[in-house]
């Protein structure tokens, strides 16, 4: 059979996962300690756990409408606005998907299509590009830099706008360096996506986990409601991956466009998990607290670490990643994790695997216990010094 | 600052005043400078390690007696309560509310030993009125921790996105 026929164009261009890769990889070794792991170090929490119990005890298996259950989407409205002042239309308004990642896929098919520019700040998630190649849009990357936190420079967002550029991602707390954008910041990006008549999908899955100051939704901007599809869930602040639980927010002609493929992929999100997201929302506050609280604890002690080591890192905001230069190693990040990995079994993940201007740097998530991120440190300031 | 410190020493008394410093963000002389404060305070009144005996050889018996106690003039409980806390086998002692007044929890070497102490000890003081003891046959959580069961085995992939 000659599969390059059978498979899809469009999907043999997606180049094969550098993190799939790396996983593979880490199989083959022993006794490791991982700072690879994009999820909370927690369970989900017990009311949460024991509130999914109840439910099928209750017999609540079946489908919801495909927007979700109302009174979940009520909830996240008054979150939503309770915690960030944007304000939502429960009945149209809202979608609740199937994890942000299913979100992320809808919203960019609503939005793009051949001949339209997605502007992607980089290091960048790994999962928007793809999406956005499906599409058959152009993905044009806008470097991000260390010496500015990583945060979106306007200069350089402004450089890439072209007339075809139509969609600008933001994900802030940012995976995978832990940069936050303050209100100043945002409002400038604000001003030019209003100049070039720019629509936004802001992935704040990470807004919980922001430590020194208080978040700032994108959607909360003068005039950037209307321009936004807001994308959150509960995977991050309620330790609820597995859930796969999300939602997107934003004026009712896109959600009802993205719901149009959501019925017809999805139908709707598992009910269970529903249910959970429900009570996470309606009593998950202090189970959260503690773990944001503890978050905070460990990326002290593993920025202050690393600097230590001799791998020049910022102090992220937000997140639970940190990413440090790994230049003055003169290795490669693939070279430097693999062999971190294989000399003294620590994982990390490679920055180039989150886009080009990632080269020279790891991310480090401290999602981790205390003791394993010590132990982590340990080993890597022994692996440093033997090169 | 102080109830940041507290909670990290009463999950870990290990903690370094050093760790804790990184973690909360203050410097390594204000840590230590609060913590010396605290335990002056009997803020901090021990640093203990919680041991899960079951898993050893050493053969011990826990009770908990509920004390009903007609309180004293002037003194209320207090008088009562500290007749019985002065007794080394007596590991705790709470005033309750509900239907008896003092909570007592006693670790001896055997049963016997316990009920002994019970009916020549406690039971004799004045101003006790009753006792009921019982005996505590396994612990599952103590102070926050789950002893026994099944460990939480670590599911998460070593890398994810």
């Amino acid at each position: 059979m000659n599969w390059e026929q059978v498979i899809s164009k469009k999907v043999q261009d997606i180049p094969p996962s550098g993190i799939r890769k790396f996983f593979d990889l880490v199989s083959e070794v022993d006794d490791v300690i991982s700072l690879g792991v994009g999820e909370p170090d927690h369970v989900t929490p017990w009311h949460v756990r024991e509130a999914a119990y109840y439910s099928l005890e209750k017999g609540h298996t079946m489908y919801t409408s495909n927007y979700g259950l109302l009174e979940l989407r009520e909830e996240i409205n008054k979150y939503l606005e309770s915690s960030f002042g944007v304000d939502y239309n429960p009945d149209d308004q809202i979608l609740v998907t199937v994890g942000v990642s299913e979100a992320v896929d809808l919203a960019l098919r609503t939005l793009l299509e051949e001949g339209d520019e997605l502007l992607l700040p980089e290091p960048s998630y790994v999962s928007y590009q793809p999406a956005a190649q499906l599409t058959g849009a152009d993905v044009v990357k806008v470097p991000t830099k260390q010496e500015n936190n990583f945060k979106l420079d306007p200069k350089e967002l402004e450089k890439a706008i072209t007339s075809q550029s139509k969609v600008l991602i933001l994900c802030y707390p940012n995976n995978p360096t832990g940069a936050v954008m303050s209100e100043d910041e945002l409002k400038e990006i604000a001003a030019l996506v209003k100049k070039h008549d720019l629509f936004v999908l802001a992935d704040e899955i990470y807004a919980e986990l922001t430590y020194d100051d208080s978040y700032t939704s994108f959607a909360s901007l003068d005039g950037m409601k209307e321009r936004t599809v807001l994308l959150n869930g509960f995977s991050k602040a309620y330790a609820m991956t597995g859930w796969r639980i999300g939602y997107a927010a934003a004026p009712e002609p896109i959600i009802n466009a993205m719901m149009k493929i959501h019925q017809y992929t999805m139908l709707c999100a598992p009910i269970v998990s529903q249910n959970a997201a429900l009570e996470a929302l309606r009593n998950g506050n202090q189970e959260k607290d503690k773990m944001v609280k503890s978050y905070k604890q460990r990326r002290n002690v593993i920025v202050k670490g690393l600097n230590e080591i001799g791998l020049d890192c910022f102090k992220p905001k937000g997140a639970f990643y940190v990413f440090p230069s790994i230049k003055s190693t003169g290795l490669s990040s693939e070279e430097f994790a693999q062999r971190l990995l294989q000399e003294e079994g620590v994982v990390v993940i490679p920055g180039n695997v989150f886009g080009e201007s990632g080269e020279g740097f790891i991310r480090c998530s401290y999602a981790s216990s205390l003791e394993n991120i010590y132990e982590a440190l340990n080993r890597m300031e022994r692996f440093i010094e033997q090169l | 600052m102080e109830n940041e410190i507290l909670e990290l020493l009463e999950n870990n008394s290990n903690l370094a005043p050093e760790d804790i410093a990184t973690m909360i963000g203050a410097s390594v002389e204000e840590v230590k400078d609060k913590i010396t404060e605290l335990e002056a305070d009997n803020v901090i009144v021990k640093y203990n390690t919680l041991i899960d005996w079951d898993k050893t050889s050493r053969e011990t018996v826990t009770a908990f007696i509920d004390v009903k106690v007609t309180p004293e003039r002037d003194l209320g409980f207090d008088a009562v309560a500290k007749r019985i806390y002065k007794f080394p086998e007596v590991k705790s002692v709470y005033l309750m509310s509900g239907g008896y007044d003092l909570s007592v929890e006693v670790e001896d070497r055997t049963m016997k030993e316990v009920a002994l102490f019970v009916a020549e000890k406690l039971a004799t003081i004045d101003h006790i009125n009753s006792t009921s003891t019982h005996f505590m046959l396994k612990t599952y959580k103590k102070d926050g921790v789950v002893f026994k069961g099944e460990q939480q085995e670590n599911e998460r992939l070593a890398v994810s996105p």
